[in-house]
């Protein structure tokens, strides 16, 4: 199985991963509330939400950095070649009861170390026009 | 608002040992919609090198979230929970979290910084096995608004 993981000479700097989009619906939310453990009623409880000054629900952070290192883990062939992981949360990701939200995931190669085998991909997400990750970065450990 | 920034280079005790599951595990791949098998498959798992499934990239938040409550629970600290926004996240994983790994985190808080009006606290949760074992270090950036 290591064989399917990329290794240095399968990857330069300037590369662009598959890219993916996410949608959030409110199950979605709910889902990760369960999941994470982090139960914040500003991410499911629209009332509350409003109550605090948000516009609407929101998504949790972790959430939407969470779901955007999938297309660094499925590029690379193991989600446990992803050894540094780091984001600012510049504009939450507002999802309405109807129609939820769309997230886009892009990513390219910033760095290659052929010495330490490893490499830096830079994500870019975006909800609509707002970008919601700054300089999110994830440093993966090549083949 | 203010928070006591007499808390900077300050370390809380160890935490109580989080008990990392399978089910655990795959319940937070499939929220976060990490479909790699090495999540949910024991023998793929094995066959890459791992001890057991291991946890997706982000799932240390879980244990470094514990590992701030003690600072934001901390009455001294003087924090209003309902105010705390998530400013910034780091992982840097010294190998996968699997389960089976009986996990402990030992908080520090790095700094303590008032801006705007904002109180921001950098933090970190060094987590290892209870064998002692270094797994990951997870760096937090709490915001805690100000009153409008």
């Amino acid at each position: 199985m290591s064989n399917a993981v990329l290794s240095v000479k399968d990857v330069e700097v300037g590369q662009e991963l598959p890219p993916a989009t996410i949608h959030i619906s409110r199950a979605s939310l709910v889902q990760y509330t369960g999941a994470s453990l982090d139960r914040n009623p500003i991410h499911w409880d629209e009332r509350f939400a409003r109550s605090v000054g948000l516009p609407d629900v929101i998504a949790h952070g972790m959430f939407t950095m969470g779901s955007a290192i999938n297309i660094v883990s499925d590029w690379v062939g193991d989600a446990g070649r992803v050894v540094e992981y780091s984001t600012r949360f510049t504009k939450p990701v507002v999802v309405p009861y109807e129609g939820g939200a769309d997230v886009e995931v892009t990513g390219v190669v910033t760095a290659v170390d052929a010495q330490t085998g490893r490499a830096t991909v830079e994500l870019t997400v975006m909800c609509g026009t707002d970008k919601v990750l700054g300089r999110a970065l994830a440093v993966v450990a090549l083949s | 608002m203010a928070v006591n920034a007499g808390f900077t280079g300050r370390t809380y005790p160890p935490t109580a040992p989080y008990a990392v599951g399978r089910e655990k595990i795959r319940e937070f791949a499939k929220a976060v919609g990490a479909d790699d098998v090495v999540h949910t498959d024991q023998v793929q798992a094995r066959a890459r090198g791992y001890r057991d499934v291991i946890a997706p990239p982000t799932f240390a938040v879980l244990i470094a979230q514990q590992c701030d409550r003690q600072f934001i629970a901390d009455p001294e600290a003087g924090i209003d929970f309902s105010r705390v926004v998530h400013g910034a996240q780091r992982f840097v994983h010294h190998r996968p979290i699997t389960a089976g790994d009986e996990i402990v985190g030992v908080l520090t808080i790095d700094s303590v910084k008032q801006a705007g009006g904002h109180a921001m606290v950098t933090t970190s949760s060094a987590l290892s096995t209870i064998e002692g074992e270094p797994v990951c270090t997870a760096t937090s950036t709490l915001v805690i608004r100000g009153g409008e």
